[in-house]
């Protein structure tokens, strides 16, 4: 062949350095490398079986990638298009993805059901009116919690919650804890560890643990956040009639198994001595009373969930927060003022799903952990004057801990 | 209307076109053909490489040559390709080929390694009479996963700055849009500020005027056409975002207006012989359905969308710099999502520059360009109304790469991509890293 390749010095310098730079494959600057797992919230417990993994990627596409429109049945009054846009990284939400429910202000049930209760749909598609809050209602706005290893909340037995509660405060500490007491609703089927007394059944999710399981909050999701209704939740929220499923029993189902087996969110620096300290204070001035580290699971057909151990730090249970926490609305038996305690796992990743800011408490009103915490009152009373008596380096000790929870 | 009936139009039409043939020249089809490249100076199209090469065939076929005279506008990119015409016959061929690796990683997961068969396009233009031209491009996309009929439209000259221009067109909206073959680029990817925010390919049903002028170094063009638009599904669609893409789906729209109202697309652009070309661009028209069977059901929503296109050629054509800006308006009703945003904001630039040109094996004019592409897209500019806090769903990417042209038409590719990408709410970003190798030309 008759070549005339004659490329300068300098030139195929540059050359050979742009092609090896490019094919330095797998250099992480290159091709970025995935987090640390420890530092992100979703992703599969370990252990599952290969169709229990095909489930749960089945289940990961619905939460997350599932956008609904006006053609899949959105709305026509909703809050949010899917799952995942509320929920972003399985973490905890932003204002934008606030809800409000409204209507009900004892434990007599929602007054508000017949105008648009308990939860206001303040989107609308195009051509539609969203709702608002009727004058007067008593209401609440609540930021979306995490939603990491609800499946292993959901196993705790009725006989551990009832046995952490104290509704008389025997034990003198100032903190009580009560169960949300609740009628099934019809398509739920007890739990087989279920206690139920005079066919009231003590429910855990959502912030007044008004919800029993899973299954019955990702139902309520669908039909309340999205308005998207399914065999168990026929009813549309803009025309308060019943209409076909917009979403099916299996996408459901994938859904529930998707959330009960998402991995738990691990201690990220346990072995510091700051943060063990933190951790010693954290029991000492009681915080451990309500936001308890350790509880187990019962039996599950999943053997990943099956008898484990774990520390979310929350007790499942009602607890008196005070006036400054009380908006007035409440859900089942709770009070008003009453909030359950929400797992602190989790908690030093928070920023990383609320775009870079901590949105706590249950509206997101606490900005930072340190006023989430200052703004504890009623049973918790004591053990915020105790953490406000600290010194600063305890209280940083305490907040080191949480951090890395 | 009958099948019968379609049938004896079509035959007629045939017929038509059959009986000019005798008068269309082959060099009408060439000047008809004409082709320019806006990168002109970049892809340095040889014509007599160009023409040795088919020298085999020539006894048959005539490589019509890509025109390098750089008066030649963005907007003249259709037509500005090489094109094969046999004999005396007033039909022209052309087209390109694209196919790639692709290897791309995001936060350490990948899909591995997949070989893309991108676009196989194939152009043909025929001079119906004097003055009478036709061009028509159809474009497989993605093996045959997609066919599109990307431009089929007659052209009637009556002065230089009078055209008339009727079919399926390309709104000339930014300067991707009407010159997106892939051989004319360095890059593999199609800048996401030109196929993410503008729709690149956006070609419509509609008629207008376009026209040039030349004044010593100067050309001033201009086009303004009135087409179908865009559907709701710019803010109703699964991405979760306001998407003009998304909002030209619809097959149908090739055949029903969605709003029953004609959305307008103009460009002005002016290009200086050693300075280089400049182009400011609009489009903007109603999307939704805001009536139907005469009752109306919501306001008419406008989308509008404004693009200033520039590329500039330096160091005696060793150095090309060429760029879009686009910025998008959408009337989203207050009472839907902030999710779809109602302003977007994007675009790129891309610096290529010549680092060896000369003979490489048998080919006299080859070329290896060094460059990098710089692209910022904001697919939601504006605040929280809870927070008042940026909602962000942006994204910016940079992506070198290595091209070897042995000739202008032909190019083969290696890039790489990093690129961060955030959601709504600002949060740590997806982290991209991909690297591609390329090729495609020009037949
Ligand atoms: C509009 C935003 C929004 C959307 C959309 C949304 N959620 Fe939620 N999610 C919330 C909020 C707010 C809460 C707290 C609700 C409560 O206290 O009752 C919550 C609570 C939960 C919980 C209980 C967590 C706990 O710790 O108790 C689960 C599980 C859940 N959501 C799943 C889903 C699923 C599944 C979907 C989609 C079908 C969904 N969410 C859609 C905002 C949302
Ligand atoms: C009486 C039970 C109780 C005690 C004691 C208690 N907490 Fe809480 N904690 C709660 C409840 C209930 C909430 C949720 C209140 C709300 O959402 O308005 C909460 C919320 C929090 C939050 C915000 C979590 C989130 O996801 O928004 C933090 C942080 C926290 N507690 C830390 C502490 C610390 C530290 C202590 C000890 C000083 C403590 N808590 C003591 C019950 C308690």
């Amino acid at each position: 062949m008759n070549t005339t390749f004659t490329i300068p010095h300098v030139t195929s310098n540059v050359i050979a350095m742009f092609c090896a730079a490019i094919l330095l494959i797998g250099c992480d600057a290159i091709l970025p490398s995935a987090p640390n797992d420890a530092d992100v919230l979703d992703g599969p417990v370990d252990a599952l079986s290969s169709a229990q993994h095909a489930q749960f990627l089945r289940g990961d596409v619905a939460f997350n990638d599932d956008v609904f429109t006006a053609a899949t049945g959105l709305g026509p009054i909703f809050v949010a298009t899917s799952c995942g846009s509320c929920h972003a990284g399985d973490g905890k939400g932003h204002p934008f993805t606030t809800l409000t429910r409204f209507g009900q202000g004892d434990e007599n049930g929602n007054a508000y059901l017949d105008r648009g209760g308990p939860q206001l749909q303040n989107r609308a598609l195009p051509g539609y009116t969203p709702e608002q809050i009727p004058g007067g209602a008593p209401f609440t706005k609540l930021t979306p919690p995490a939603n990491t290893g609800l499946g292993f909340m959901e196993l705790v037995s009725d006989a551990d919650i009832i046995a952490m509660s104290d509704e008389n405060d025997a034990d003198g500490d100032g903190v009580s804890g009560v169960p949300n007491w609740r009628p099934l609703v019809s398509y739920l089927s007890a739990h087989q560890n279920s206690i139920p007394t005079n066919e009231q059944y003590i429910h855990r999710f959502g912030k007044k643990a008004a919800a029993y399981n899973l299954l019955h909050q990702t139902v309520n999701a669908y039909n309340q956040d999205i308005g998207i209704t399914s065999i168990f939740e026929p009813k549309d929220v803009y025309s308060g009639v019943n209409i076909e499923p917009e979403v099916s029993a299996s996408v459901i189902h994938d859904v529930v198994f998707y959330l009960q087996t998402l991995k738990v969110p691990v201690e990220r620096n346990p072995n510091d001595e700051a943060v063990k300290n933190g951790k010693r204070l954290f029991i000492q001035i009681g915080c451990d009373n309500c936001h308890k580290q350790t509880l187990k699971t019962a039996y599950s057909p999943v053997a990943a969930l099956r008898n484990k151990e774990f520390h979310p730090y929350t007790d499942l249970l009602l607890h008196d927060m005070g006036k400054g926490l009380d908006d007035g609305y409440t859900e089942g038996s709770a009070k008003t003022y009453e909030w359950r305690t929400p797992a602190l796992w989790g908690l030093g990743l928070s920023q990383n799903s609320q775009g870079g800011e901590y949105f706590l408490l249950h509206d997101g009103r606490a900005k930072s952990i340190t006023s989430a915490i200052v703004m504890h009152g009623g049973e918790a009373a004591m053990s915020t004057q105790k953490f406000q008596a600290l010194t600063e380096a305890e209280k940083r000790d305490i907040l080191k801990f949480l951090e890395q929870l | 209307m009958s099948k019968c009936k379609i049938l004896t139009i079509v035959c007629l039409c045939n017929a038509i076109v059959f009986m000019q043939w005798p008068n269309a020249t082959a060099a009408g089809a060439a000047d008809f053909t004409q082709a320019n490249s806006t990168r002109s100076d970049s892809t340095r199209s040889d014509s007599t490489q160009a023409n040795s090469m088919q020298t085999d065939s020539a006894q048959i076929f005539k490589r019509i040559p890509v025109d390098t005279a750089p008066d030649k506008l963005n907007m003249d990119a259709v037509y500005n390709r090489p094109f094969l015409t046999a004999g005396v016959l007033p039909v022209a061929i052309g087209g390109y080929v694209e196919a790639n690796t692709n290897y791309r990683q995001t936060n350490g997961i990948s899909e591995g390694t997949s070989f893309q068969a991108r676009r196989f396009t194939l152009f043909v233009s025929s001079t119906i009479a004097s003055r009478i031209k036709l061009l028509t491009e159809l474009e497989f996309e993605d093996g045959t996963r997609e066919i599109n009929l990307e431009f089929a439209a007659v052209d009637f000259e009556f002065h230089p700055l009078l055209n008339l221009r009727g079919g399926i067109l390309m709104n000339p909206i930014g300067a991707f849009n009407q010159n997106h073959d892939g051989p004319k680029w360095d890059f593999i990817d199609r800048p996401l500020s030109a196929t993410t925010l503008l729709p690149a390919t956006l070609s419509n049903v509609g008629f207008g005027l376009h026209g040039k002028h030349y004044q010593h170094n100067w050309v001033l063009g201009y086009e303004a056409y009135l087409t179908n638009g865009f559907d709701d599904k710019i803010i109703s669609n699964t991405l979760n975002r306001t998407s003009l893409p998304e909002g030209k789906m619809n097959p149908a729209r090739f055949e029903e207006n969605a709003s029953g109202l004609p959305m307008y697309t103009a460009k002005f652009a002016v290009r200086h012989r050693q300075i280089g070309e400049l182009g400011l661009s609009v489009m903007s028209g109603v999307y939704n359905k805001w009536k139907s069977d005469g009752i109306v059901l919501d306001k008419k929503r406008s989308v509008t969308a404004l693009a200033l296109d520039f590329n500039t050629t330096m160091l005696s054509g060793d150095l090309y710099i060429t760029g879009e800006v686009a910025k998008i308006f959408i009337d989203v009703p207050d009472t839907y999502s902030q999710t779809f945003g109602s302003e977007q904001l994007g675009g790129f630039v891309d610096i290529i520059g010549t680092v060896f040109k000369g003979s490489i094996f048998d080919w006299e004019n080859a070329r290896l360009n060094l460059g990098v592409r710089l692209e910022y897209v904001d697919y939601n500019q504006g605040t929280f109304n809870e927070t008042n806090g940026n909602i962000a769903d942006d994204l910016w990417s940079i992506m070198p790469t290595f091209a070897f042209r042995p000739t202008a038409t032909t190019v083969l590719r290696l890039n790489y991509r990093y690129q961060h990408q955030r959601d709504l709410l600002g949060n740590p970003p997806a982290k991209t890293g991909a690297i591609q190798f390329g090729i495609s030309t020009y037949f």
